[in-house]
């Protein structure tokens, strides 16, 4: 049988029909007990998983899923990995993720296709030139790399956006040349086939379905498989935090909300980097395969049912219009919608919980793809050693409540301005 | 998804604001405590029956309690705030 | 052969030939054609490549699920890449390019990837192209990224327009064949507003294609029907509401003056009636993909629609009696079937009888193991071992009903084991799904499913346009990928353009033999909106360019215009944001003239923007008093006062002046940019939380017209328009200008005696040129929002760059404004811990150590000396400007602990913009402290 992934392996099965491949992970029956128990068999979930294995020694491990793995928001996102953030407890956070990323195939033997293509975020007046010179500043002050471009520079990458005739003109933007995009699947792929070599035991088709405690101290899930005894319990199910986390019997400051992300047809190379719109909430960049992958706003209202209505999908495209008018003739090959854990300040959440031995990874909003490193990384850190990572440290509950937020947009307690 | 106005009749959910979580309660008056953090940031976030606010920005301006299952959006009922 | 078209027979009209070319060679159609149906009546048989190995491709089907014949249509700005020929209207002058190869379709380069595919399997990128790991985007991505992708952007602009509208019905009937079309006469018969939408540019849909059916034609003259051709319904929505995109012009070569190419229609149904019909499957058998070999339906189509011979010697293979119905038809038409090969062991009666009939050898039994010839089929292997020559191999693997909208809302399609296919599960509400998209396939089906050959050379494709084979799907069932999902995403099964429309079924179909689990278990992949792929222009309708949005103007712009202001965006207003004299060329220039005249004689600007809210009754001060931080009760009619509003979360949220025109009746300004916000605000204040209250607001923003008069000879301007004296912060409702309503306010955000007057909306235009020719002795000038700034730079007063949405009132030096008495919005939530952490950055004023050095919004605070590490960041610059007065630049920021540093220097550090400045700290109010000015 064949396991470890490089050209020689590849040459050698390409010979022999493919027929020595392993499966990626085993499907292997639920133990009655685990040291620990991860809800969510996503990209946070598997990483969390990995990492709790690789860099904390813990080897009695189950992810449970409901579905197939990576059936959430992991295998639903616009792949778009970045650590451009303004504020002091997030940029190390996510710069620390981004910094995962780039050694990530090495360190899983899994080819995730990490693309660091540049993402550029464009900027239309000067109080948002301003706005972006203060973030650029705060990345390179935390030793992330931002530069400023202006108009022409970005005319010179971008020839085709709309530089004549906009409603909202181009001035420039803040580009981080690190940031880009991932092969979304594959990192749940990858994450998982990693944990699985060591041991951690993937559940599909495993559906928690109540929270044993006793004596205020989480023991246990059950799932459509029977009761798991668990030592500790993570739960990262984003989009489903406030279901999962209503079996506690806790309430979190998150709404579910549906974001939209859209799929052209496969097309040769147009556009290079991540771009977004600064008038409005558009953003756009182009697989390997071809595919312009692009999207917008969230719609807005509660919902858990992963598609969207069409104010927003119009207002999508009126934006990708409005940013670049190439767009009118190629077409739209699917849309569909995730579940988004809103946070009340549009930051997440890692931490402990008032229960014992439950914890908390939820709040992503629509941006936790890119964290999906080292949101695992610092779970992990925190499940294994019972104290918050020091880059994690501000994704607390209890910010709310102390007032210690993390309002990147500024926006307050109203998720759709986030 | 479209939404019956009382006032304004059947009108899609573009002329509609959102308004979120339509049970929760403003504690006037009270002292900051957990009252204060329901009201602002906590939410039951169901999934099946909600009861939201929705505000008809551009039509008659009306605050309405809706009844929407956050699974199918179907919408069970809308009706004005309490005068 | 260079024609293959049929004597007689179809419905093209023969009398109306159409030239059109394609990959530069020039052919004739005719009208009534497709772009497939007049190619392969040209004899061309040959029309692409696929995607990964690029494999020689013929044309596959004959409608929208067609996966290899994908071209580039027209040229220039107008390229549309991945068009599949099977649905373009044949037009005169029409012009096609073959994609995906190079450097001929004939001789491509690329299909060496063929010799590779060993290799190629499905997901071979995820095993490797790790090493060396900075390879990846130097080198394996970019020739991965060159190679992947199919047809070519134009990469301008889209010359064309569209548009968007709406429509309700009581029925929408969605498929003009012979369900829909009952359906639709049915419904409107019976009075019901009806639409019936076609992709199509003819009713009839199935009816066409087959054999003595006649396409019926009598919807006749119902008033209350509409017939809707060249439309696809792409989605399903919420609320009975369906997107359909209506092709307006595209069987045109260009669209007609005026005329929008494409139009998004939101139909609003109270019931849908579903009747899409069905498509078709391909038989997997080895190398099953060359051009030649089509779908027995399409073959029908070809022969009975279009008057086609797709081919001259045929071979069919069905394991279902749509075969005997292939073989017939080509029988009628004169070509030769030289086999009706058929997997059953025992054929149907109706099968022995067509073969029969048209003298062909029926193989029972039995299946295509290969065809051959590369650029055309030329021959089949059968599974008994015997080889026949043929150029069209027509395949039936059975019929998948078109249920995709069924599912858009979350309906999961069921399994029917007697008709091998999935059928329509949960609907979305009101719809029902009628005739063959149902999965009534009516008599004579007799489906024995097969979903693979077996024992087979050569490459057995599942999906065409994505290179998906038998052995990709056996390979994601040993890796593990075995939820449906994964295969997708493990091999692309679906993926490409077509989304799978004829590939799925057959796809999960194996992967259920092989894990031995049955198809129901397995279940299908989630249908996702739009049905067919859907131009982004057409959902974008005219908001493009300078329509994107909305331009809003006040009363005043012409005559700004004709003052030489250049215009900025501000939200969707415009505003001048300087004068242009002639002479001057720069912002500096212009701005600094401005900002002298206010200071030193009298300036003028329109404020008009400004939100304005109405707000009377009798509890309408016990409602601002909650919603503002500070008090109002206190306020006497006649007077203004400035007023902060938080967020409940405590933040500031907006500010700016109210006014108290009588006892029981207030007038709110707000900051452009948060007048709709605050006015949403406001109104769920009274409605929701406190209906109690006796108090109606209404937004007057864009009844009044409102202008700004500053400097010393503010007054003397003023005195030419009315002898109303008004004291500081006063107002008074009077006439202007022989009886026109004005309100006069005493304000000031300069420092310098101002007022602002405002007139309804229509007068705005006479009031400025008014104040313009009275101010002229006095030196009046038009500023603009560069000179507002730097004014109120100046003074320290605050605008967006620090009400931020993240500072507290403390942070902005006006924490004093918060009333102790009284409850407020954000009151309770402002006393949190990190709110009033004496830590927090506030608002200082900032000047650089050496004149003339430069600042900038967005640098951060450091202090002087220590490293520029994030652990050394005290804050940040929200606000510059050049003060032509103090000569030298000048900003507000925020800074840590900001008050107790008043005098020391920090840097100002801008390392995006390449400076860092030393700066010292300062008052924020920079000019007049004392407020003489004001008063004097």
């Amino acid at each position: 049988m064949t396991d470890r992934f490089s050209i020689f392996t590849l040459l050698g099965e390409a010979l022999s029909g493919h027929r020595g491949w392993k499966p990626q992970w085993r499907d292997p029956a639920p133990k009655p007990h685990y040291d620990v128990v991860i809800v969510g068999g996503g990209g946070h979930g598997l990483a969390t998983a990995y990492y709790l294995a690789s860099q904390h020694g813990i080897g009695n491990i189950a992810v449970v899923e409901k579905g197939w793995i990576g059936s959430g928001n992991v295998g639903r996102n616009t792949t778009i990995v970045r650590s451009n953030y303004l504020l002091p407890g997030n940029i190390p956070f996510y710069e620390w993720s981004l910094k995962l990323w780039e050694g990530l195939e090495q360190d899983i033997n899994y080819n995730a296709m990490v693309s660091q293509r540049g993402v550029l975020n464009l900027y239309h007046s000067d109080g948002q030139r301003d706005a972006y010179a203060r973030r650029g500043n705060a990345m390179r002050l935390h030793g992330v790399d931002a530069e400023l471009l202006d108009r022409d520079a970005v005319r010179a990458k971008l020839p085709f956006l709309d530089f004549d005739n906009a409603r909202f003109p181009i001035m420039g933007g803040l580009l981080q040349p690190r940031g880009g995009t991932v092969r979304h699947d594959a990192v749940a792929w990858g994450y998982a086939r990693a944990a699985d070599r060591r041991g951690v035991d993937i559940l599909q088709n495993c559906e928690v379905t109540g929270i044993r405690i006793e004596g205020g101290r989480a023991t246990g899930v059950e799932t459509s498989r029977g009761f798991i005894g668990a030592g500790k319990i993570g739960l990262a199910c984003a989009g489903n935090s406030g279901r999962v986390a209503a079996m506690a019997g806790l309430r979190l400051p998150i709404e579910s909300h549906v974001l939209t992300a859209f799929v052209s047809e496969g097309l040769k190379p147009l556009i290079d980097c991540v771009v977004t719109f600064g008038a409005g909430h558009f953003y756009i960049s182009q697989s390997d395969k071809g595919g312009l992958v692009f999207g917008g706003s969230i719609d807005g209202y509660n919902s858990y049912a992963q598609r969207g209505n069409l104010p927003i999908i119009e207002d999508v495209c009126e934006e990708g219009m409005a940013l670049m008018p190439a767009l009118g003739r190629l077409r739209m090959l699917r849309h569909w919608g995730g579940v988004m854990d809103m946070s009340m300040d549009g930051s997440p959440i890692i931490d402990r919980t008032d229960i014992g031995g439950l914890y908390l990874n939820a709040g992503w909003c629509i941006g936790g793809f890119k964290a999906t490193p080292a949101s695992g990384w610092c779970f992990a850190h925190l499940i294994a050693r019972d104290e918050p990572h020091r880059v994690a440290a501000a994704y607390r509950l209890d910010r709310f409540a102390t007032g210690r937020l993390l309002d990147e947009a500024g926006a307050g307690a109203d998720v759709a301005l986030h | 998804m479209r939404l019956t106005c009382p006032h304004c009749g059947n009108r899609g959910i573009e002329e509609f604001a959102y308004g979120g979580d339509a049970d929760r309660r403003r504690p006037d008056g009270e002292p900051f405590g957990q009252a204060w953090m329901d009201y602002v940031y906590l939410r039951r976030n169901p999934a099946g029956a909600h009861r939201e606010w929705w505000y008809h920005a551009s039509g008659c301006r009306a605050w309405l309690v809706v009844t929407r299952d956050t699974t199918t959006h179907v919408v069970a009922s809308v009706q004005e705030v309490a005068r | 052969m260079t024609g293959r078209r049929l004597a007689t027979g179809g419905t093209i009209d023969r009398a109306r030939p159409i030239a059109f070319h394609f990959d530069g060679q020039a052919y004739r159609g005719f009208a009534g054609d497709t772009l497939a149906s007049a190619l392969l009546g040209a004899g061309v048989a040959l029309v692409g490549r696929s995607f990964k190995y690029h494999r020689p491709r013929g044309i596959l089907s004959a409608g929208p699920e067609e996966p290899n014949a994908l071209v580039e249509l027209r040229d220039g700005a107008r390229r549309e890449p991945n068009t599949r020929a099977t649905t373009v209207e044949l037009h005169d002058g029409l012009v096609a390019t073959s994609q995906n190869r190079w450097p001929s379709l004939r001789h491509d380069v690329m299909a060496v990837n063929g010799l590779l595919s060993p290799i190629f399997t499905a997901g071979f990128y995820y095993k490797t192209f790790m090493w060396p790991a900075a390879f990846w985007e130097k080198v394996y991505e970019p020739l991965i990224r060159r190679a992947a992708g199919l047809g070519r952007a134009a990469a301008v602009a889209d010359p064309d327009h569209y548009e968007k509208a709406t429509a309700f019905c009581d029925v929408l009937v969605i498929g003009a064949g012979p369900a829909g079309l009952d359906a639709a006469l049915v419904a409107a018969r019976a009075g019901d507003r009806v639409i019936l939408a076609e992709q199509d540019f003819v009713l009839g849909g199935r009816l066409l294609s087959e054999r003595g059916r006649d396409p019926i034609a009598e919807l006749g003259d119902l008033p209350n029907l509409r017939v809707m051709t060249r439309t696809t319904v792409t989605g399903v929505y919420d609320g009975g509401t369906y997107a359909a995109i209506e092709r307006v012009a595209d069987h045109l070569a260009i669209p007609g003056q005026h005329q929008p190419r494409q139009r998004l229609w939101r139909l609003v149904a109270r019931r849908a009636v579903l009747a899409a019909g069905a498509i078709e499957r391909p038989l997997a058998f080895g190398d099953n993909d060359r051009p030649g070999v089509m779908l027995a339906g399409a073959v029908r189509t070809y022969v009975n629609r279009f008057g086609v011979a797709p081919g001259s010697r045929a071979v069919v293979f069905a394991n279902n009696d749509d075969g005997a119905r292939t073989v017939a038809d080509l029988h009628a038409a004169g070509i030769e079937v030289a086999a009706l090969v058929d997997p059953r062991p025992v054929p149907s009666a109706a099968t022995i009888a067509a073969a029969q009939a048209a003298n062909a050898r029926l193989a029972a039994g039995v299946s295509i193991q290969r065809a051959r010839g590369r650029l055309g089929v030329r021959d089949v292997e059968l599974s008994d071992g015997t080889t026949i020559a043929c150029d069209l191999v027509a395949m039936s693997g059975g019929w998948n009903p078109t249920l995709h909208l069924t599912s858009h809302l979350g309906g999961k399609p069921r399994w029917d084991e007697k008709i091998a296919s999935f059928v329509p599960g949960g609907l979305p509400p009101g719809m029902t799904v009628v005739g063959a998209a149902a999965g009534d396939f009516g008599s004579g089906y007799e489906i024995a499913p097969l979903w693979r050959v077996r024992g087979t050379r050569g490459k057995s494709f599942v999906d065409f346009q994505n290179d998906v084979t038998v052995d990709d799907v056996a390979l994601a069932a040993r890796e593990g990928f075995r939820a449906v999902e994964h295969l997708k995403r493990y091999t692309t099964l679906g993926m490409a353009t077509d989304q799978g429309k004829t590939s799925n079924v057959t796809g999960l179909a194996i992967m259920a033999e092989l894990t031995g689990r049955g198809i129901p278990a397995t279940g299908t992949t989630t249908f996702r909106p739009p049905f067919t792929p859907a131009a982004i222009g057409a959902f974008a309708g005219h908001h493009r360019g300078r329509d994107f949005r909305p331009t809003r103007r006040t009363p005043m712009h012409g005559w700004a215009a004709e003052q030489g202001a250049v215009f900025v965006e501000t939200g969707l207003w415009l505003r001048a944001q300087y004068f242009l004299r002639p002479g001057e060329s720069d912002w500096l220039t212009a701005t600094n003239r401005e900002v002298r005249a206010v200071r030193e004689a009298v300036g003028l600007c329109d404020v008009t923007t400004l939100g304005k809210i109405d707000i009377q009754g009798a509890d309408a001060a016990e409602f601002l008093d909650r919603v503002y931080v500070n008090g109002w009760k206190t306020l006497p009619v006649g007077r203004c006062r400035y007023g902060l509003m938080l967020r409940e979360d405590g933040f500031a949220f907006d500010d700016g002046t109210t006014a108290r025109l009588g006892p029981e009746h207030f007038l709110m300004t707000t900051t452009t940019a948060n007048a709709g916000t605050v006015w949403r605000h406001l109104e769920f204040c009274r409605k929701v939380l406190w209906p109690d209250l006796d108090v109606q607001m209404t937004s007057v923003t864009e009844q009044w017209a409102q202008v700004a008069l500053a400097g010393p000879r503010a007054p003397d301007v003023l005195a030419r328009l009315t002898d109303v004296s008004l004291p500081h912060m006063g107002l008074a409702e009077t006439t202007i200008m022989d009886g026109i309503e004005a309100r006069l306010f005493r304000l000031s955000f300069s420092g310098e005696r101002a007022y602002e007057i405002a007139v309804p909306a229509r007068h705005g235009e006479a009031l400025v040129r008014r104040l313009m020719a009275e101010g002229d002795a006095f030196g009046i000038t038009p500023y603009g929002l560069e000179a507002i700034g730097l004014l109120r730079l100046e003074k320290g007063h605050v605008v967006g760059s620090e009400l931020n949405g993240q500072t507290t009132a403390g942070d902005l030096g006006l924490a004093r404004m918060m009333s102790a008495k009284k409850d407020f919005i954000g009151r309770v939530m402002a006393g949190r811990p990190a709110l009033v952490d004496p830590e927090r950055p506030v608002l200082v004023g900032l000047k650089p150590r050496e004149p003339g050095a430069i600042l900038a919004g967005g640098a951060h605070l450091l202090p002087q000396g220590a490293v520029a590490t994030a652990a050394n960041d005290q804050g940040y610059v929200t606000s510059v400007g050049y003060s032509p007065q103090l000569g030298s630049w000048i900003a507000l920021g925020l800074l840590a602990r900001g008050r107790e540093r008043l005098g020391e220097t920090v840097r100002a550090y801008d390392p995006v913009r390449g400076r860092d400045t030393p700066v010292e700290v300062v008052s924020p109010v920079f000019y007049d402290p004392e407020g003489s000015r004001l008063h004097g």
